[in-house]
């Protein structure tokens, strides 16, 4: 689907009502709403943003396969892209993980105390996992490139090393919407179930679209600033 | 002496026909006891003659069928489908079969494409079982249990590989891919107890 990208000139308004999953990104970038008929260049400029990164983002996150070129990547201006990827990180964590925790544990609590001990601690194993992820690409990744960006190379971290151990952290979130739509056998929660189903399928797309970002055009465009270091 | 397989040939091709008649005639292993030009008595004949393998072009199937080959084939006995293409025909289409014979592929080849959906034939029942098989439950348990490939290899008497297939197929019928999550599923179906658990 190239035939129809976002693009600066148009209002951000607009954007939204394309995909309205984009509103998730608004407070991500530190934009507020309220914002009128602006347009998406103007908005960014006012919260100083990088308008080419945002433009990246929204239409990731719209077009299904939407990936830049590489041409496209490098004529980015990516200052927002640690920031926006951290965002994202605290927003997984602190906001969607703890909504799904707290119906997940309800729903344990209502089962057979072994199958909601065993549920509760599957969980908490899982975000355990994700807190490490995200630790390790905040305390590593990210200062890494920082460093990198302000022309300080490091001599003994390379973003192959990132490549190398990614780890995949959609796995367990697709295994709990198949034990709790097939698996657990107590009855009733349905309510409780359809929440955090829905809940999971919106983070699964989410993390989704996070994992692309990484891997396609954070990891590319080190790999360019890493040879431009050299 | 070996069985000898029945099979209808549906090609509209009086050349094709032929020349595959001719490719399967003085081997005593296949016997074709009828040419259909079109599917329309392809029905009837699956019943009266009970054959064991059909060879039909895909493109002689009304479209509209074309992606039901299996229920087209419900009220049938059993019978293994080669399809022979020779146009272009639909990937999507052609998965339905046991096996694909092209015009490029010579005596041998055929035989030998014969011969492996014969065998392949019994397998792809199973597919559509999604019950664990019993060596499936052991290899999910030992999963469970925190055991690495090698552990449940050696204790199974199994090579690594069949360990890793056999984890392939619990994943696609259970639709759970981690560690964690089997070890829930081993749980909650009361094949494991808690205290088993590392």
């Amino acid at each position: 689907m190239k035939a129809f990208i976002f693009t600066e000139k148009m209002k951000l308004s607009d954007l939204l009502s394309v995909n309205h999953h984009l509103i998730l990104m608004i407070p991500r970038f530190g934009i507020e709403f309220g914002f009128g008929e602006k347009n998406v260049k103007e908005i960014c400029e006012k919260y100083n943003v990088s308008t080419s990164f945002f433009l990246l983002v929204c239409n990731v996150y719209t077009y299904d396969d939407y990936l830049p070129d590489k041409k496209a990547l490098l004529a980015t201006d990516m200052r927002s892209l640690i920031p926006f990827l951290s965002a994202s990180h605290d927003y997984y964590l602190n906001e969607r993980l703890q909504f799904i925790e707290s119906y997940l544990f309800k729903i344990a609590d209502n089962c057979e105390s072994k199958y909601g001990d065993t549920l509760k601690r599957f969980f908490s194993g899982y975000k355990q996992k994700v807190v490490d992820h995200f630790e390790y690409e905040e305390k590593t990744v990210f200062p890494y490139i920082d460093a990198l960006q302000m022309g300080k190379p490091s001599k003994s971290y390379n973003i192959n090393q990132f490549q190398s151990i990614h780890s995949n952290i959609e796995d367990e979130l697709n295994d709990l919407t198949n034990i709790l739509i097939k698996y657990l056998p107590c009855n009733l929660m349905t309510k409780e179930r359809v929440m955090i189903l829905n809940e999971i399928f919106h983070l699964s797309d989410d993390l989704n679209k996070h994992s692309l970002i990484e891997e396609k055009i954070l990891i590319p465009y080190v790999e360019f600033l890493e040879k431009d270091n050299i | 002496m070996s069985k000898s397989y029945k099979i209808i040939v549906v090609e509209s091709s009086p050349l094709l026909v032929a020349g595959l008649k001719h490719m399967l005639s003085g081997h005593l292993s296949y016997d074709v006891v009828a040419v259909l030009e079109s599917t329309e008595k392809l029905h009837d004949k699956l019943i009266s003659l009970k054959p064991d393998i059909i060879i039909i072009n895909p493109l002689l199937i009304d479209y509209t069928k074309r992606f039901m080959l299996k229920s087209m084939l419900l009220k049938t006995p059993p019978v293994v489908c080669i399809a022979l293409v020779n146009a272009y025909v639909e990937p999507a289409v052609l998965k339905q079969y046991h096996g694909i014979i092209g015009l490029e592929d010579g005596k041998q080849k055929i035989e030998a494409k014969l011969r492996e959906a014969l065998q392949n034939d019994h397998r792809n029942e199973q597919k559509d079982n999604y019950e664990l098989s019993d060596r499936e439950r052991d290899v999910l348990i030992a999963v469970a249990k925190g055991k690495m490939n090698k552990e449940i290899a050696d204790q199974l008497h199994i090579s690594i590989h069949t360990v890793i297939s056999h984890r392939k197929n619990i994943s696609r019928k259970t639709g759970i891919k981690s560690v964690s999550g089997l070890t829930v599923y081993a749980l909650l179906n009361n094949m494991i107890d808690e205290r088993e658990v590392k």
